[in-house]
């Protein structure tokens, strides 16, 4: 792999890092202020981070 | 009873006849990380065992790739049956093939093995390479029994055991006994979180049996690939095209009115806007499910890729001080990706009932 794939695949994990660890800090707030509703947070939580790992992912394989 | 589980049967069956008439692509659709190993190969095979990273890469990509034969460890293993169909049907047993060393001679056709695919070529087993590597020679329709599809059948009839046996389980009442009490908690987690919310109470009931069917499939596979043997199932392309596949399907099907007219000519859109936004959605319409396959794919392919890297490390330090992290690390990945088997799972069904939803929605407009 030459330097620029090698830089590409390192921007993509930036990129889903960043989105998946912003999503992760709103969710632990919104747990925070209302613990009751910890479940459905969680639910939304793992389905928005599935997804923005499935673009890391093609994004990774495609390269 | 009876009609949940043979739709389930018969859609599980649909995805194991797709599978190997797309046999001959089982070991293309690999990363960049293996397509190298395809080049290192061929410099490996002349310094044969002094670089321990091309013998990784090589028995990485072995793991994962498709094979015809089952291999249970080292020396242990049985031959599937190859089925092929060039003028005539050739059904015959891999063990001709000799793990890919020896020609196969069938009524007078004459059949090699090269990195898992089968070409047609002449007695001497010669087959001519293109500048990439590839063979050019003919390759036959291939429909044979490789391992992923010996243990998608293995995993049917399981299935098809487990649930039968959960569905006995209410015949003395409505608490279940036996296998239906372990069912039961995720059946009604399938139809009361994913299905009824997506879906809507009205038509949760027709998509029921696929939205197992696909949960516990893929669940089941994703943790069969956990085991050592070498079951590399939802990390092939092919299959999990097969499954987006049955869900676009099924999602057109049972399109009606206001989803089409939600594609095609969008409501409270300006008219001007209107073809603009129809190619839009169109390419939307397909991307959904290739998004659904490509998300399964990568991430089962990467979690194994990942590791069976760690453990090859090993061998590459090979100190004895470092070793039990890699060890750990390992531990810990594995826990994860036992985690990541029933995520995707979900994921997969949630976003499928997702699309049902929005195909049969009737809401009333703005």
């Amino acid at each position: 792999m030459e330097i620029p794939e090698i830089v590409g695949a390192g921007l993509i994990v930036i990129g889903a890092g960043l989105g998946i660890g912003r999503i992760g800090g709103s969710a632990m707030e919104a747990i925070a202020r209302q613990p009751e509703a910890t479940a459905k947070i969680q639910t939304a939580m793992l389905i928005a981070a599935a997804l923005i790992e499935g673009i890391g992912f093609a994004a990774l394989f495609a390269k | 009873m009876f009609s949940k589980l043979s739709v389930s049967l018969a859609l599980v069956g649909a995805m194991f006849l797709s599978v190997p008439t797309n046999a001959q692509d089982h070991d293309h659709h690999e990363d960049s990380h293996v397509v190298e190993a395809h080049e290192t190969h061929d410099h490996a095979a002349t310094e044969e065992g002094h670089d321990v990273k091309a013998q990784i890469k090589e028995t990485i990509e072995h793991h994962l790739s498709d094979s015809y034969d089952f291999t249970i460890t080292e020396g242990v293993s049985f031959p599937l049956p190859v089925i092929l169909f060039d003028e005539g049907l050739k059904v015959f047993s891999s063990s001709k093939f000799h793990h890919g060393e020896s020609v196969a001679e069938v009524d007078g056709n004459y059949y090699v093995l090269h990195h898992s695919k089968v070409y047609k070529t002449d007695a001497s087993g010669h087959l001519t390479m293109d500048e990439h590597h590839h063979p050019t020679n003919a390759m036959p329709l291939d429909f044979s029994i490789t391992k992923n599809v010996f243990m998608i059948l293995v995993m049917a009839i399981f299935m098809f055991f487990l649930f039968k046996g959960a569905a006995k389980a209410y015949q003395s009442g409505q608490t279940p006994k036996k296998a239906g009490r372990f069912l039961e908690p995720l059946i009604i987690y399938v139809r009361d979180e994913i299905a009824i919310p997506n879906i809507g109470e009205k038509h949760y009931k027709k998509y029921m049996s696929y939205l197992l069917t696909v949960f516990f499939f893929i669940w089941f596979m994703n943790l069969a690939g956990m085991t050592p043997l070498g079951i590399n199932v939802t990390g092939n392309i092919t299959i999990t095209f097969s499954l987006a596949l049955i869900t676009f399907l099924i999602t057109q099907v049972s399109g009606n009115k206001h989803y089409w007219m939600h594609i095609f000519w969008m409501p409270g859109v300006p008219v001007v806007l209107k073809p603009v936004m129809a190619i839009i959605e169109l390419i939307g319409l397909f991307v959904k499910p290739f998004s659904l396959m490509i998300r399964l794919y990568a991430n089962m392919l990467a979690g194994h890729v990942v590791l069976m890297s760690i453990i090859g490390l090993i061998f590459v330090f090979g100190s004895w001080l470092i070793s039990p992290a890699f060890f750990g690390l390992t531990l810990v990945l594995s826990l994860l990706e036992l985690l990541v088997a029933a995520l995707q799972a979900y994921i997969f069904t949630m976003l499928t009932a997702l699309y049902f939803g929005s195909a049969v929605e009737e809401h009333d407009h703005h």
